[in-house]
């Protein structure tokens, strides 16, 4: 078999019967026993049962059905619920925690065949997944480099090939800056269009699940088969759209705002990205520069709303009901060492940050003003798409770095400097590779529109994709 | 120097739905520990709050009842804290924007009528229940985690202990009847607490003020608040401050103690929960509501006592009851005697229901309509209707046959109690004689006598007149 496959060839080969679920879910199970050493984006492969599920799938295509995403391989971020599978969320705090239900978006995908679980920052909390409580993920275009977070194992897992597609969470960047370190194409949709149920909350206001694949088409098929409003999930919304990806953005508007293109930005990554823009302007797109709202700003709004809900959100992990806990006399106690032994650094970094923020006296300084950002930032973009159908940015400041960098907070903060924003306000966005840089490392590009025309988001990407004709394989596939 | 006393109530009822506020768990009491739970109200991860609409309902029916303004929209907040039995560690509560403010309930204290405010009434999810084993264990109940309540907080318009006992009852009385909640204080589904502060008579600045918890019944709300308000009285001509705190009120020892200090008060983190997205309510929605508001204990009293001119002891207590205020006007609706109706409601029917544990009157009012009509016809005595009464509340044969079956019937024939008054005239030589020489008593002892050997049967005045009638030959 050829090593990586698109969603839709995979189709294809299942419907013309040219091979069965077992044997191309085989296929992968081994591609992961072979690679994964190397990459370490899985924290649980769940080889028995991919295979029933699989054989299960075939008996069902051997009928004759043929429904959504029927037997397709995949993998999801260890942040979403598996009935009966081991959820970490990437912390020591749930290493032994097994849920005893799916996520909605799991259910949906209940016919195609979940691999395994994805290594992910500890919460969600990070962008190299340095932060995992069991390993770093490598980049499959260069194993010294790291492939992003906090959906690192998700996107490396992908670009190696050892899953068609993956299942992740964006809460400020989490699914575009890790596909675009690895050259995966990452998509966070608008928020509810996907139902949250089963995802353990980071940042419930900015959390949305979102797909990577290897290419435009797929990932727009995978939301399509996802999205939907759900009874579990007050924040979704029904609406629905097409999918159907046509690519033809002649007249599109296309803003290209200033913000993310200072210094801020590598010069190889804005080249690039500019590069790309001309591109989609030889299209018939409409190009022009625009302001929206000052990004540094966005970025500390971001983590001070991000971190507030955190603390809220993981103060639930206290020893009492499941997972880790350490023992102690007092209850007090039971508490003080089950949080201090149970979460990493970076957890404990923004649980601190976010009580403080939201602690009286503090409140009005910190939360509130970064809510009044929030707004205006929201307002900024609602006035861009009154006059442009897209924004065009970079994905990230810089590619992938070296795993052994030891970035200080605040740099690795900087990270999502571009993505952010699209969270506060609710917004779609999908990076795409755009280019290689010197070191041949990928270069991601990101596209940001309305809420709820994620169809103008995936024409442009596809279009854009269609035209660049990149080949970005990792070495790694090939080195067997 | 005198003081004033100045209350304000924080009371918690339980909503009255079946399930719980955020998920599709039962609310019913007493069940096996840990039975009425889900992903959801254990705050597993993953897990997300969706409204119960019904909750809502009953919250905008509460605050209409309370006379509030009612919110344009409703949105949640998240109260951060540890404890045990709160699984997601905090609570899903309203504190930026209640559901229902400015309100205020008329209550009638020694004959005067008061108003006492609202602040707000806002909704929020119960905590789990904390149950201490026998060996030191500490286990935890979560059935009770996620019940929905509303939390009614009054202004400090409140200056007298039994007067704070009395809002309690109206409030209760006005849950109760609207089906808001179903008040069961021994179940924890209504629960009060109490803010005290004291100020030298005539002020208007308000003294510092203690928060008095653990009050299990009405009667222990009034006690807490006048022994709370002496103790701050001691404490101030002490020479002493009073500081704010939280005390736990002993209603044994008849004591508070103290519970915690309040100086670094608890900072709960409040912010927006971003699971529940705000929610507009509509006009329409309120309309509705407010049309399902049946007439409220108060103003069916002040109704009582201008249509059937009863006392407002009596309507007091009908009224407070929908069941028994709804029976009683469908005896009088039969044309029935109204003071006697109703005195048998406060009397005896409502000491047999207390008596038996009823919620209900066990018979139909029609019965009550025909006891009324044979003691007023002298077919019985309003001693023997005492007796078929009781046997009312367990036998379901008519008051007639009661009456019959247990020769309780009156007997008024002078023909039959002619021989009877001979006999007893014959035996009470002594009597007869002192009635003669003008003892005007010894005819009662006489009436007396006959009634002995009647067992109670013989009607007193037809005895009195008989006697009267022979003792002049």
């Amino acid at each position: 078999m050829r090593p990586q496959f698109t969603v839709s060839e995979l189709l294809k080969i299942l419907k013309s019967k040219n091979a069965s679920s077992v044997e191309i879910t085989k296929h992968y199970l081994d591609t992961i026993k072979r690679l994964d050493d190397k990459i370490a984006s899985f924290i649980t492969v769940c080889e028995s049962r991919a295979l029933k599920a699989a054989s299960l799938a075939d008996d069902k295509i051997s009928q004759g059905e043929f429904s959504g995403l029927l037997g397709i391989p995949y993998a999801a971020k260890d942040n979403l619920c598996t009935k009966g599978i081991t959820t970490t969320c990437g912390s020591k705090m749930l290493e032994n925690f097994i849920p005893p239900y799916n996520a909605t978006v799991i259910e949906k995908l209940s016919g195609s065949v979940l691999l395994g679980k994805l290594n992910m920052d500890e919460f969600g909390m990070g962008s190299s997944t340095e932060n995992s409580y069991f390993k770093t993920t490598k980049n499959p275009h260069n194993l010294s480099c790291v492939a992003g977070g906090s959906s690192g194992g998700a996107a490396a897992a992908v670009a190696a090939g050892l899953v068609p597609f993956a299942l992740a969470s964006d809460t400020g960047g989490s699914v575009r800056q890790p596909a675009s370190f690895c050259g995966c194409v990452g998509v966070k949709p608008t928020y509810g269009r996907v139902s949250r149920s089963g995802l353990i909350s980071y940042a419930s206001s900015l959390d949305q699940i979102g797909v990577i694949a290897n290419n435009v088409s797929d990932a727009a098929l995978v939301l399509k088969n996802i999205s939907g409003q759900d009874a579990k999930d007050s924040t979704t919304v029904s609406k629905d759209f097409a999918f159907e990806i046509k690519g033809n953005i002649k007249g599109m508007k296309i803003g290209i705002p200033q913000e993310y293109f200072k210094g801020e930005i590598c010069d190889e990554i804005k080249e690039k990205v500019i590069k790309s823009v001309r591109t989609l302007e030889s299209l018939g797109a409409k190009v022009e520069q625009c302001t929206v709202a000052n990004a540094k700003k966005i970025l500390s709004a971001y983590y001070i709303i991000a971190c507030a809900e955190a603390s809220s959100n993981l103060a639930r992990y206290d020893g009492i009901k499941y997972g880790f806990r350490a023992d102690g006399e007092k209850i007090e106690d039971i508490y003080t060492k089950t949080r201090t032994d149970g979460f990493g650094n970076e957890a404990k970094r923004r649980i601190m940050l976010g009580s403080y923020v939201l602690s009286a006296g503090f409140k009005d300084e910190y939360y509130k003003k970064a809510c009044n950002v929030r707004n205006l930032v929201t307002e900024c973009f609602d006035k861009c798409f009154e006059k442009y159908d897209a924004l065009i940015t970079p994905t990230t400041t810089q590619t992938a770095f070296k795993c052994s960098e030891n970035k200080s907070s605040s740099q690795m903060y900087m990270l999502d400097f571009c993505t952010v924003s699209a969270n506060l306000a609710g917004l779609p966005a999908i990076s795409i590779p755009c280019g290689l840089d010197v070191d041949r490392m990928p270069i991601g590009l990101q596209i940001i529109t309305n809420r709820f025309n994620e169809q103008t988001m995936f024409d442009l990407a596809y279009a854009l994709q269609q035209e660049l004709k990149l080949n970005i394989k990792p070495e790694i596939i090939g080195d067997v | 120097m005198d003081y004033q006393t100045v209350v304000g109530l924080e009371i918690h009822a339980e909503l009255l739905t079946n399930s719980k506020i955020f998920c599709s768990c039962s609310t019913t009491f007493g069940r096996e520990a840990n039975t009425q739970v889900c992903p959801v109200c254990m705050g597993m991860p993953g897990s997300l709050p969706t409204l119960n609409k019904k909750a809502v309902e009953l919250a905008v029916k509460a605050g209409l009842a309370l006379n509030c303004t009612i919110s344009d929209n409703l949105s949640f907040d998240r109260k951060n804290y540890f404890y045990p039995d709160l699984p997601k560690a905090y609570q899903i509560s309203q504190f930026n924007n209640p559901l229902c403010k400015d309100g205020y309930i008329k209550i009638d204290y020694n004959g005067k009528p008061k108003k006492i405010g609202i602040a707000d009434i806002h909704i929020e999810e119960d905590a789990g229940k904390l149950v201490h084993a026998e060996n030191g264990q500490t286990l935890i109940d979560y059935n009770r985690c996620g019940v929905g309540l509303i939390e009614i907080v009054t202004k400090p318009d409140i200056n007298f202990a039994e007067e704070a006992k009395l809002v309690f009852e109206e409030i209760k009385d006005i849950l109760e009847c609207l089906k808001i909640s179903d008040c069961k204080m021994q179940e924890g589904s209504l629960r009060c607490d109490v803010n005290v502060s004291v100020m030298p008579l005539g002020t208007q600045t308000l003294g510092e003020r203690t928060e008095i918890k653990n009050l299990n019944s009405f009667g222990a709300v009034a006690r807490a608040i006048k022994n709370e308000s002496q103790r701050q009285i001691e404490v101030i001509k002490s020479g002493q401050k009073v500081i704010r705190q939280t005390r736990k009120w002993d209603d044994l020892t008849g004591k508070n103690t103290l519970l915690r200090n309040k100086e670094n008060s608890d900072d709960y983190r409040f912010f927006p929960e971003p699971d529940l997205p705000t929610i507009k309510i509509g006009k329409s929605f309120i309309d509705n509501i407010k049309e399902s508001i049946i007439e409220l204990p108060r103003d069916k009293k002040v109704r009582f006592m201008k249509d059937y001119l009863l006392s407002e002891f009596d309507a007091h207590l009908i009224s407070r009851d929908l069941n028994v205020s709804n029976w009683f006007e469908k005896a009088v609706s039969y044309g029935a005697d109204v003071k006697r109706i109703s005195s048998f409601i406060v009397t005896d029917i409502r000491r047999l229901m207390k008596e038996k544990k009823l919620e209900k009157i066990p018979f139909e009012p029609e019965k009550l309509v025909k006891l009324v009509s044979m003691i007023n016809d002298g077919v019985i005595s309003l001693t023997a209707s005492k007796q078929i009464i009781e046997i009312m509340f367990e036998s379901t044969d008519a008051p007639e046959i009661i009456a019959k079956k247990n020769n309780l019937i009156q007997v008024s024939d002078e023909n039959e109690l002619d021989l009877i008054a001979q006999v007893v005239l014959n035996e009470n030589k002594e009597a007869v004689d002192d009635y003669k020489k003008g003892k005007e008593k010894a005819i009662l002892y006489l009436t007396g006598q006959v009634m002995k050997k009647t067992r109670g049967s013989a009607n007193p005045i037809v005895i009195n007149k008989l006697l009267r009638e022979k003792l002049s030959n």
